[in-house]
């Protein structure tokens, strides 16, 4: 509850300075719209906001799911078979040499204006820290528990499913969260290369007639998905793994 | 809930293994060469020795995790191959954060792809209270102590029910009580089982060992088997076992 308080109190600075500034220098709504008119245009363009919202968050969450999904199936083959190792572990480095704003153009030439080629762009994104944080997890499995289940008489798919693979689970949550982060990234890029709809989409068309306040408006819902999601798949990340102790000190939590 | 109370009988008759012709290097230097250890059937001998003298080697040799060097030779009573027949105790107590208690006693069979019907979790069950946990089947490993934890590693090397037994230092990262505690139960628990035990404490070995085997030198000779008297679990303030701790300490020193 202290800390909502706080964050509040923060963003109520953080607005005031914005309006004193808005103030103080007297640039024109055109190049610098005060809250206040972002506030007004959020409200009077609230059903555009919401249909193009829709359509942006569809495509972060599709491309979340799938792009986890990917990841996670590619780490347990890289684990588990050695020739994946060999042939796949170049592709995922070079997939992550080429920045996905270059590939951006040709995937919408690929995929089409509609919502197949953000969803794509957010996988790309995503695909490549989930892979390596449950990758690295899957490698750093505690020898002993290794050595214990081999004189069990365990076949190593039965040591990948039932040892290696939940104590990779902490390594994995770290790399869906910072999937949760940058999947929004991906969705706007795909939109600002090209599309009829989304908040990408919308902010390039508000940019374009000078609507600066739609514009900011269309930020901020974007950084309400981005913060609302990061924040989900963290409570998610803390629910699935019971047994991991928070060693965060304990007055930063409660103070 | 007598037959808690006994020692938990092997299903499988006690077995004899020996390492003979053993042959140990390490980075270019020979560390043994044409060592012999003969574990007999239904008792626990322990290895004693200083660190770096190969003797957890050999125990991973018999535990089937270490290569054994041509011409290291392992025999077993009936002939039959050993792969398969251990149960394997370490220092650390090796549970797994995400799996309950039981869970985790029942992890052989889990891992061997075998649902645990209900005998073998009334085992279990009987296996913890056995081991002073009766109660604390739901709770996870992280809520007991590390004497808790390796009493449950305990039961889960009992669980396995093998005709070897190999422990690795299985006490030494606990406190000096807690330790004579455990000791007592395991010697209780393990009655009648072939045990290895490889250990840095000659009073661990002269309470619950049968045949003691000091390990020393470079490269490094077998000593001949010390065969303390009386029942297991010895007592600590036991005269004679005193005078065989002097005797063992001198061994281990030269």
């Amino acid at each position: 509850m202290r800390a909502l308080l706080r964050g509040l109190v923060t963003l109520a600075v953080l607005i005031a300075g914005w309006q004193a500034l808005v103030w103080a220098t007297g640039l024109p709504r055109y190049l610098l719209p005060g809250p206040l008119a972002v506030a007004d245009a959020m409200q009077r363009q609230a059903p555009l906001l919401w249909s193009h919202g829709l359509t942006t968050l569809t495509e972060i969450l599709i491309g979340l799911v799938a792009g986890v999904a990917l990841g996670g199936v590619s780490a347990l083959l890289l684990a588990r078979f050695r020739a994946a190792r060999r042939w796949l572990m170049p592709l995922l480095l070079v997939s992550q040499a080429i920045p996905v704003f270059a590939l951006a153009p040709l995937l919408v030439l690929w995929l089409g204006y509609g919502m197949a080629s953000k969803i794509a762009m957010a996988v790309l994104v995503i695909y490549f820290p989930v892979t390596t944080a449950l990758f690295d997890g899957l490698r750093r499995t505690d020898p002993g528990w290794l050595d214990l289940a081999r004189t069990m008489g365990a076949s190593p798919a039965a040591i990948l499913w039932n040892i290696r693979l939940p104590a990779a689970l902490p390594a994995f949550w770290s790399g869906v969260r910072v999937a949760a982060a940058v999947a929004p990234i991906g969705a706007v890029i795909g939109e600002w290369v090209g599309s009829s709809s989304g908040l990408g989409y919308l902010m390039l068309h508000a940019n374009a007639r000078m609507q600066i306040d739609l514009l900011f408006a269309a930020v901020l819902v974007l950084g309400l998905f981005a913060v609302t999601l990061y924040a989900a798949v963290d409570a998610v990340a803390r629910r699935a793994l019971p047994w991991q102790p928070d060693t965060q000190p304990a007055e930063d939590a409660n103070p | 809930m007598l037959a808690a109370m006994t020692a938990p009988m092997p299903a499988t008759p006690p077995l004899s293994v020996t390492v003979s012709r053993a042959r140990l290097t390490y980075g270019g230097t020979l560390l043994f060469s044409d060592l012999t250890l003969d574990l007999p059937a239904g008792r626990t001998t322990c290895l004693l020795g200083p660190s770096g003298v190969g003797k957890t080697t050999l125990l991973r040799i018999l535990a089937g995790l270490a290569e054994p060097e041509p011409p290291t030779c392992v025999t077993t009573g009936d002939g039959q191959p050993l792969a398969g027949r251990i149960a394997y105790m370490a220092q650390q107590d090796l549970l797994l954060p995400w799996l309950t208690i039981l869970d985790n006693v029942l992890l052989g069979d889990r891992l061997r792809h075998r649902r645990p019907d209900s005998g073998r979790v009334e085992r279990a069950r009987a296996l913890l209270d056995r081991v002073g946990l009766a109660g604390r089947e739901r709770d996870r490993p992280a809520a007991l102590s590390g004497g808790q934890r390796q009493r449950v590693a305990l039961a889960r090397t009992l669980m396995e029910d093998k005709p070897l037994v190999l422990m690795d230092e299985p006490f030494s990262a606990l406190d000096a009580i807690t330790r004579l505690r455990l000791q007592e139960t395991a010697a209780e628990t393990l009655a009648g089982r072939t045990v290895l035990m490889v250990t840095h404490d000659p009073l661990e070995a002269l309470r619950i060992g049968d045949h003691l085997h000091v390990m020393t030198g470079r490269p490094a000779v077998m000593g001949p088997a010390l065969e303390p008297s009386g029942p297991v679990p010895r007592r600590v303030d036991d005269p004679g076992l005193l005078a065989l701790q002097a005797e063992l300490l001198r061994r281990l020193a030269e």
